[in-house]
């Protein structure tokens, strides 16, 4: 693994998208709702109540641009519900919020696809009886022979179909599904589902990827070259927020780390300085004393042992 | 003594003739909204009696001409269309089983009113709404064979009958292997991943609810001209429930299915409703077990209970990929 970025390593800008990224959240502050250099996604007062639960009550959050974030917390945080909102699959009560520069609340969920904000799910959306090519061709946006008097005549969309079979191909290959292109998506394992819904996801060449928990039922055989994947989309110049239980692959792969709890983001940073949060701590391991929180009885078990403990399939806020 | 000769020609002519045409066509429709979208319409038959009453009305009621009262027709599918999907698509797929079960009714239930019966000619139905078509007809006689015979107008409505199915598979062959029923099927899969990746659900599967509906709506011209007469109470909900028959017969979501299962449910249908009351006159089955009169009853159960031992052995139907299936068990 590589090492943790404290600073040690002299950055030469420009040389990984990783170094970039942890060069720019150098000097960020480590409280939530702080400010970063350039955000993509920037969101205000978001605010989902169901019935006399508030489910997420962010008040400022920003994603920065070309990095990997973490969204962490308990089981119902509010992550998945935010992760909702945010993509356009559920309405806020209140907030606003702007993905490179323009408002996105209100916008049906396509628009927000078209707009280079996509999204997979928590429990994998394989369509099933369609074949892993034809998963991957569906995809692509902006096809000709998806108005319906087009498709009648095939002659006018048969030249963009076979270029985006092309790119269906090469992304099948880099995610080593190639052997599977004619199999029904239905047939594949729990793992390959995912990592066909993310090479999907990438067929609509979006500017920022949102991935609801890519490790949740995968093989740990598979796990190591998913995380290759997700680095991979960092390096190819895409922002990734991910929500996932697993501590250890958060420690690995992202650059900064949002720590939601009772729908609000309690801490911000990198994956180190919030891991040694008491704040954090408490949210998982739920201390419920009154006062202030005590740091040193919490930091004596294992951080990472909490967020694993409480990892559930199928968390529905 | 069996006469083997009527009971097979019956049997043949039902292979071809007019009724198998009208269900294949409104199982082709609803094999677009069932098969391939995943749309649980139904109210099926109401697409088919909406273009029927179209038609009829415009002709018969308002003694305009045949080819106005088609186009009527197909407007009033769409209009249905619209009317059903804008409330219900947003909403989970079985709403729309129930909201179109019950639009089903009530479009029937309009039709046969007393208020509404100057223009509908309420349980009566309407009649002399055909001579137009059948001045069409380029048959000067019928034909007359051992095996099949046919009048002249029967040819004629055959002959549009099956040019109309063939062009109908061909339309749903052409989109259904183009980009956009690609959309369709993924729809049937899961809307979410579909929007997630930048389709509009809404807009395609009321496409398909159209397409479907107006596919449909020429068996209900079929029917209409092939009885010169249209009747309410023969468009309520077991009419859509053999399409549904029918639609799994074939196979969902198979191009052809429709056709071949709209071909041997009627085909069995007539072979048995014409044999069991040979039997029972010539004395093989005795009238301690049933009478002629029952004779029709038997019919149907044994036709259910061969559907049944079909879903059992067979469930994905004559065209069907049992893998494809059995996915669904995941």
């Amino acid at each position: 693994m590589p090492g943790e970025p404290t600073g040690a390593a002299p950055a030469r800008a420009g040389s990984t998208a990783r170094d970039r990224a942890t060069e720019a959240l150098r000097d960020v502050a480590r409280e939530p709702g702080a400010a970063k250099p350039d955000p993509i996604l920037v969101a205000d007062g978001v605010v989902r109540r169901f019935g006399g639960l508030t489910a997420v009550n962010v008040n400022h959050v920003e994603i920065q641009r070309g990095a990997i974030t973490a969204l962490i917390g308990p089981n119902g945080a509010g992550k998945t519900t935010f992760f909702n909102l945010l993509t356009g699959f559920d309405r806020p009560d209140e907030g606003q919020w702007k993905f490179n520069g323009d408002a996105v609340q209100g916008v049906p969920p396509h628009k927000v696809a078209r707009r280079g904000m996509v999204r997979t799910f928590q429990l994998t959306k394989a369509l099933s009886r369609l074949s892993v090519i034809d998963n991957m061709r569906l995809g692509a946006v902006g096809q000709k022979g998806e108005t319906f008097w087009r498709a009648l005549i095939p002659s006018l969309w048969r030249k963009q179909e076979a270029e985006i079979t092309e790119r269906a191909d090469a992304l099948l290959e880099r995610f080593k599904l190639d052997k599977k292109r004619e199999d029904f998506a239905g047939s594949l394992s729990g793992g390959q589902r995912k990592l066909l819904e993310m090479a999907r996801a990438l067929m609509v060449e979006p500017h920022m990827v949102m991935l609801d928990e890519p490790m949740a039922g995968v093989n740990p055989a598979l796990t190591q070259s998913l995380l290759g994947h997700v680095k991979n989309l960092r390096e190819d110049g895409m922002t990734v927020l991910f929500v996932e239980h697993d501590m250890d692959m958060v420690r690995d792969i992202s650059d900064w780390v949002i720590v939601m709890a009772q729908g609000q983001v309690i801490a911000e940073g990198t994956p180190d300085s919030v891991m040694a949060d008491p704040r954090v701590i408490d949210a998982y391991l739920g201390a419920h004393h009154d006062g202030a929180p005590d740091p040193s009885a919490p930091i004596d078990n294992e951080p990472a042992a909490g967020p694993k403990a409480t990892d559930g399939p199928a968390e529905r806020e | 003594m069996i006469n083997w000769d009527v009971i097979f020609s019956v049997s043949l002519e039902s292979l071809v003739g007019a009724t198998t045409i009208v269900y294949a066509l409104a199982a082709i429709g609803l094999n677009v909204h069932f098969g391939y979208a995943g749309l649980l319409n139904f109210g099926q038959s109401a697409f088919l009696g909406v273009a029927a009453y179209g038609m009829a009305i415009t002709v018969s009621t308002f003694d305009l001409p045949f080819w106005l009262g088609i186009l009527v027709g197909l407007a009033a599918t769409v209009v249905l269309a619209l009317l059903l999907g804008i409330p219900t698509l947003r909403l989970r797929a079985d709403y729309l089983a129930i909201v179109t079960i019950a639009a089903a009714e009530i479009v029937r239930l309009l039709f046969r009113s007393v208020s509404l019966s100057e223009w509908t000619g309420g349980s009566d139905g309407l009649q002399s709404f055909s001579q137009s078509f059948y001045d069409l007809n380029p048959y000067s006689g019928g034909i007359s064979t051992t095996l099949i015979s046919f009048s002249a107008r029967e040819l004629w409505i055959i002959t549009v009958g099956w040019i109309v199915v063939a062009l109908a598979l061909f339309i749903v062959w052409l989109l259904m292997r183009s980009p956009w029923g690609r959309v369709i099927k993924a729809i049937r899969e899961d809307e979410d991943a579909v929007r997630s990746l930048g389709k509009s659900v809404f807009a395609y599967k009321m496409q398909a609810l159209i397409l479907g509906g107006v596919l449909g709506s020429f068996g209900g011209y079929i029917f209409a001209l092939s009885l010169a007469a249209i009747q309410p109470d023969t468009y309520g909900t077991e009419f859509t429930f053999y399409m549904y028959t029918i639609v799994i017969l074939g196979g969902a979501a198979r191009v052809l299915g429709p056709v071949v299962g709209s071909m041997i449910f009627w085909l069995l249908l007539t072979f048995i409703n014409a044999l069991l009351p040979a039997l029972v006159s010539a004395g093989t089955i005795p009238t301690s077990i049933m009478t002629t009169n029952q004779a029709g009853a038997v019919g149907y159960i044994l036709v259910g209970v061969g559907l049944i031992l079909l879903l059992i052995f067979r469930p994905q139907g004559i065209f069907g990929d049992k893998k494809e299936v059995m996915l669904d068990a995941r």
